[in-house]
């Protein structure tokens, strides 16, 4: 911490024209657009440690349980206990819980700016709070996509050879896509929307307790409403709550009625468009 | 150049900034002085646009800061040594801010060589002290080698090199024609540094002056004597018109330049002085008398007890 001598070798610069004089730099001036905001969010989410942390055990649980539950049910299968299933369902598991990790990244990428302060810092170099929100989303998308694709891929096809002998049957391309392009597309939504609430909440914890309790609430109040006054409001409960939604992606829903096909992932993308909307509003509002 | 034009700001009830109307000019450093919660940063925030005016306007050169298309390269910041996210390396945070605004990452290096942080470059900055997070913060500000500069209370937390070394960077920032706008509560720090004056105190502006001005205006001088028979100099200065206050130890102070008027009546009257000395009054107390109204946070002198709304003014320090 020696080299204290003046910051730029220039001489006092002539004043340039305009109506404001003042000092002229030789660092070239860019016009700031999208693509610098995207390569600044890019650095940030693979420099710090909590990406690697919520990724590595997103990893490990989708890998891991995936490949567990497949290897559990071959081994306690004939060749007819699986008669006409869809081998891939079985992913679904790690899935779930790995959802955990993809939830806990996005409010991350928004609510740790808050806790740390460094959103001043953010905000001062892109004063665009349309144009940050906008990076972040874009960054954190495409991440949490292209993880959630690489490992329930990998899971799936394990899982389709692994369950050959237990009389599934073989997935349809239909199958395939929904279980690895459209729940990689549900689980980057379901990060983005967490992404969101981080940014509306400005605080890691609450902002994570909420995501999770959007995630759980409504399978387990649905357990407890066991009168018949209920049985509407439980089968709704039930049908939407996310993992049922997650495992529409597997067509083994828990019910026979309720979202089905693509449907899960028009919800959410609804969903997240309205919260985005109200995020990008509150942003435009309050103050940093 | 930095101008407002009665830039208000209310939270809820409080008014944290009251009509602000002054301008920054480049070329010299502008001290803006205040005491705690006077409302100096949120002024600055104001300016970078992170909070929005209740009233009134700010424009960096004719614009408003959000609608500059280089702002780091036009305007750099320091506004609090903790804006950094604790977990990322010194290195890398300065590269994600130099990213954003298409700055070339050499600058990175070069800046860090400038604040002397080259060595800790890829630690994390949660690790480090309060003076290497200010360095820190400095060096974010002149990334973009920006043509005006902005530091909210720079030498928090520096040591006395430290310090110095940040008036020289101020005072050779301003040579080269930058706007250079720095927040103190320390009048004796700007003193050295500032050219120009603007003192705030409870969000209103107090004064706008060059820094010789307020020297030349503020500036007290008064006479200190201290005498063994000191009822009997009491009345005497009494009897010649002439107010005196007990300044404690033992000392009397008589406002102006008396020394001599004083001097002659203590030997007419035989009183022995031990010491007769002309003092001119510190700036640091000019700036505590002229933001003696203007305190919010005034320390308790006796053992009373707070007053109820203690520290409902904290957030907006």
């Amino acid at each position: 911490m020696s080299t204290h001598q003046p910051p730029m070798q220039q001489a006092p610069a002539a004043a340039p024209g305009g109506p404001y004089p003042g000092y002229t730099s030789p660092i070239p001036v860019v016009r700031t657009h999208l693509g610098h905001a995207l390569a600044s969010e890019w650095t940030k989410i693979k420099s710090v440690r909590s990406t690697l942390w919520t990724l590595g055990v997103f990893v490990l649980l989708v890998v891991g349980i995936g490949l567990m539950a497949g290897a559990l049910v071959e081994s306690n299968s004939d060749s007819e206990t699986l008669s006409g299933e869809n081998p891939l369902s079985f992913g679904f598991f790690g899935l779930l819980l790995g959802s955990i990790c993809i939830i806990t990244l996005g409010v991350l990428t928004t609510a740790s700016e808050y806790g740390t302060g460094m959103i001043r810092t953010t905000m001062t170099a892109c004063p665009s709070r349309a144009r940050v929100l906008a990076a972040k989303s874009i960054v954190f998308f495409a991440v949490a996509f292209v993880f959630t694709l690489a490992t329930s891929g990998f899971v799936a096809m394990v899982q389709a050879s692994m369950l050959e002998s237990t009389g599934a049957r073989t997935p349809t391309g239909g199958d395939w896509l929904k279980a690895t392009v459209g729940i990689s597309l549900y689980m980057a939504l379901l990060g983005l929307l967490s992404l969101l609430i981080g940014s509306v909440i400005r605080h890691s914890a609450g902002a994570i307790t909420i995501m999770i309790g959007v995630l759980l609430a409504p399978l387990v109040l649905a357990l407890f409403m066991a009168t018949e006054s209920l049985a509407k409001l439980r089968e709704w409960l039930f049908e939407y709550s996310i993992p049922n939604q997650l495992s529409v992606f597997y067509a083994n829903s828990l019910s026979e009625s309720g979202p089905s096909g693509w449907d899960p992932l028009w919800i959410m993308l609804g969903l997240t468009a309205v919260v985005y909307a109200g995020a990008y509003a509150l942003l435009q509002s309050r103050d940093v | 150049m930095i101008e407002l034009e009665g830039l208000t700001k209310r939270f809820g009830e409080k008014v944290a900034v009251d009509h602000l109307t002054f301008s920054v000019r480049p070329g010299i450093v502008t001290g803006f002085l205040g005491p705690n919660g006077a409302g100096k940063s949120t002024t600055m925030r104001m300016i970078l646009g992170l909070d929005r005016p209740t009233a009134g306007d700010v424009r960096i050169d004719g614009t408003h800061y959000d609608r500059l298309k280089d702002p780091l390269t036009y305007l750099g910041a320091l506004l609090d040594a903790k804006a950094v996210h604790g977990g990322r390396s010194a290195y890398n945070h300065l590269l994600c801010l130099a990213q954003s605004n298409g700055i070339p990452a050499s600058r990175v290096a070069q800046v860090l060589e400038t604040v002397g942080l080259t060595a800790v470059a890829r630690k994390k900055a949660k690790g480090f002290s309060l003076g290497m997070g200010q360095r820190l913060g400095i060096a974010g500000a002149l990334l973009g080698d920006p043509r005006i500069l902005m530091f909210d209370e720079p030498v928090n937390g520096l040591d006395p090199e430290g310090i110095h070394w940040i008036r020289n960077l101020m005072k050779s920032l301003a040579a080269q024609g930058r706007t250079v706008f720095v927040s103190s509560h320390l009048m004796s720090e700007m003193a050295l540094t500032a050219d120009h004056l603007v003192v705030i105190g409870q969000g209103r502006l107090l004064a706008d002056t060059s820094m010789a001005d307020f020297i030349r205006a503020n500036s007290r001088s008064y006479v200190r004597i201290r005498c063994p028979q000191r009822e009997r100099l009491r009345d005497v200065l009494h009897q010649a018109g002439i107010t005196v206050v007990e300044a404690g130890g033992g000392a009397l102070e008589v406002e102006g330049g008396k020394a001599e008027q004083i001097g002659e009546l203590a030997a007419r009257y035989g009183l022995v002085l031990h010491e007769l000395s002309p003092q001119q009054a510190s700036l640091e107390e000019a700036f505590m008398q002229l933001t003696a109204e203007a305190v919010e946070y005034h320390a308790q002198a006796g053992p009373e007890p707070a007053p109820r709304d203690w520290g409902a003014g904290w957030k907006e320090a």
